[in-house]
């Protein structure tokens, strides 16, 4: 049976909201770790940070009754674990893959434990609310416009953080930190500094990625909340080239396909739920593909900043700090 | 992933002190995941505090033990510390827990939902299928669209088979109804499976029913004005103005009974499939806005089941093709049960 050209139309409102909705907590985590790593820093433990985030904005939720402080202690939670990767790789010059590794596993092991006391309870989150006029564009008003205020931050995150990238003189100066730290250090700005600003914006945008989760896709708290979507953040930066305005293409691609096959299922189009189920798996992996093609064409155009991972004490990032 | 919570989880167990009298008998019991989910281990838990309320018996529990080697270390620590019966409450723990019970042949070992047995093994689960047809019976009474949607985890035969009970009960009041099915191939995801309530909801669903361990379908129907049918406990709490009822699990008789047995040295290496009648599987209390004539269809059909003058899956039942698959007069046997792999007429979606 498939679904007729009606029943598509009629759907296509609720397929963009729940895009918009599944996009959203992607989206925070992605444009955290771009700006992890455009400072020159791998950052594995987004998981991790996630997770603590989503406990934490969830606690503060239930304690104080404000769902805006709980997005904020998520922040907070976030960044606050980010500081751990920050002391390990920059003060310590450890190796940034292992320490971001072990900071998802301390991090989910540390919202399992924290949190356990909590499942089942109900805080309260935030909820969709309409902004008069632009929700009542026909088809798109209603998914881009009555969604919560989370989504709209969202909409806004990308956005600023592409400005402040690439259009200003702090930007500039963490991107540099990123490329060519002893560059940047001649020209007498600190990367060890700028790589601190990048570990703690991303961890407390990874945290508020979390918050998402337990505050308004849901207003609960579980264990393993996230479910992976960490994961999938790491490798959305790469599907977007380290380019926050891209991050909202993959995320909302991710989700909206990931929405889609749920969405055929109910309609009931018989196709095996397990293909469906690959869907957003296997678009990624294509989208990957045809990005890294491209990439070759425009040779230079989409690589990682390029002193990515590289420790400022090394000899690529030249003597002292 | 997970490792680090069971070290602390191992290294916490380790540390309590023996505050058991020496002649106590110590029964053990290990979780996927944490009890406090309100949902599938919080449930055994409940029974695992019966056990532990019993005279001369004292308890303990490992909680979110992955299922796989992980599990057999975590079950031969229990039967090391002396645990006498152990309890192991998820699929995955079918071989950890086999390979175990031939290391420890003093202890006895039962396995939750499997098919395995050996000398000092047993396995058991419960007949959640009768509670689902009942609640199948409130959702058919409850639609207005007559279109019912039906979250689900993982194409399994347990999953399909509650998919068909319920189905037959709504159908049962409602001939007109159809039951749609979204899978999510996951146990717990509640951001996932609230967003899987919610395709339902938007091809107009009006009942939301699960076979998953996380209340999102529950929210998702609450925050759309429908109903919504929970699974594992009484999910009430999380959306009290759409519950309509769940079904649920009681684990106290069934573990209190096993103690006793072991205790009396009665107990056998059994599959044990307990149904309503012995009180394992039952349904919530129905919210006050089910009709109080609904609630007495349900409760005189509850009653049928209990003495047998009912059989779920009675034929004749067809399935989604309209083909006899149990034939006019038989009764379904539990091997079929156990391996359906079909859905019954009325289900809109694909087991594959």
């Amino acid at each position: 049976m498939t679904p007729d050209m009606v029943d598509m139309l009629a759907m296509l409102t609720p397929l963009l909201a729940a895009a918009i909705q599944s996009g959203a907590p992607l989206l925070f985590a992605t444009v955290g770790e771009i700006i992890t790593e455009r400072s020159g820093t791998l950052n594995l433990g987004v998981e991790g940070m996630m997770l603590c985030g989503a406990l934490a904005a969830f606690v503060v939720s239930l304690g104080t009754g404000s769902p805006w402080l709980g997005a904020l202690a998520g922040c907070a939670a976030g960044a606050l674990l980010a500081v751990l990767h920050g002391l390990a790789t920059l003060t310590c010059g450890g190796n940034q893959v292992v320490s971001g590794l072990a900071l998802t596993i301390l991090g989910v092991g540390l919202a399992d434990t924290l949190g356990a006391g909590h499942i089942g309870q109900v805080a309260p989150g935030f909820d969709p609310v309409a902004i008069p006029v632009l929700s009542s564009i026909p088809v798109l008003g209603p998914a881009l416009f009555t969604q919560d205020a989370l989504v709209y931050l969202s909409f806004g995150t990308p956005l600023a953080v592409w400005v402040l990238l690439f259009r200003t003189r702090w930007g500039l100066h963490l991107q540099a930190a990123g490329e060519n730290p002893a560059a940047a250090r001649a020209a007498g700005v600190s990367p060890l500094r700028w790589r601190w600003i990048g570990i703690l914006a991303g961890g407390a945008l990874c945290g508020l990625g979390g918050a998402y989760l337990s505050l308004s896709a849901t207003h609960l708290w579980t264990t393993n909340l996230t479910a992976g979507r960490g994961w999938i953040a790491v490798a959305l930066v790469i599907f977007c080239a380290w380019r926050p305005q891209r991050a909202m293409l993959g995320a909302y691609l991710f989700g909206g396909v990931m929405a889609l096959q749920l969405r055929l299922q109910a309609m009931g189009a018989a196709l095996p739920s397990s293909l469906l189920l690959m869907m957003p798996y296997a678009m990624t992996v294509l989208a990957l593909v045809a990005f890294s093609r491209a990439k070759s064409r425009a040779a230079g155009r989409n690589l990682p900043p390029a002193a990515l991972g590289v420790p400022l004490a090394g000899p690529q990032g030249g003597e002292g700090r | 992933m997970r490792a680090f919570v069971v070290a602390l989880a191992l290294a916490l167990l380790a540390c309590l002190p023996m505050q058991a009298a020496a002649e106590d008998m110590k029964v053990g019991f290990i979780y996927v995941s944490p009890v406090g989910d309100a949902g599938w281990s919080w449930a055994h838990d409940q029974g695992r505090q019966a056990v532990d309320a019993m005279d001369g018996v004292s308890t303990s529990y490992v909680e979110s033990v992955p299922e796989g080697p992980d599990a057999e270390r975590v079950i031969a620590g229990l039967a090391r510390k002396g645990h006498s019966l152990i309890f192991t409450t998820s699929f995955g723990y079918m071989d950890p827990t086999l390979k175990v019970a031939g290391q420890f042949p003093d202890v006895t070992f039962m396995h939750c939902s499997g098919f395995k047995t050996g000398p000092n093994m047993g396995n058991y689960f419960g007949r959640m299928y009768q509670a689902r047809y009942l609640t199948g019976l409130v959702a058919g009474k409850m639609t207005k669209g007559n279109i019912i949607g039906y979250v689900a985890a993982f194409p399994i035969p347990e999953v399909i088979r509650g998919i068909n009970a319920f189905t037959l009960g709504v159908r049962e009041v409602n001939p007109k109804a159809e039951v749609r099915v979204v899978w999510t191939k996951t146990w717990y995801d509640p951001a996932l499976e609230k967003d899987a309530a919610k395709s339902l909801l938007d091809v107009g669903a009006d009942v939301i029913a699960q076979h998953q361990d996380s209340p999102g379908p529950q929210e998702a129907a609450m925050e759309k004005g429908v109903y919504s049918i929970g699974y594992n406990s009484d999910m009430s709490s999380f959306a009290p103005k759409a519950h309509l009822t769940a079904a649920v699990w009681n684990w106290p008789v069934f573990y209190t009974e096993m103690v006793k047995q072991v205790q009396n040295k009665t107990w056998k290496p059994e599959a044990l499939w307990w149904g309503m009648d012995t009180g394992l599987v039952d349904i919530a209390p129905m919210g006050p806005m089910v009709p109080q004539d609904v609630k007495d269809m349900v409760e005189a059909k509850k009653k049928a089941i209990i003495d047998k003058s009912f059989t779920v899956f009675a034929g004749p039942v067809k399935d989604q093709k309209g083909e006899e698959r149990i034939k006019a007069g038989a009764m379904p046997e539990d091997k079929e049960l156990l391996g359906m792999t079909w859905f019954v007429e009325g289900v809109v979606g694909s087991t594959e």
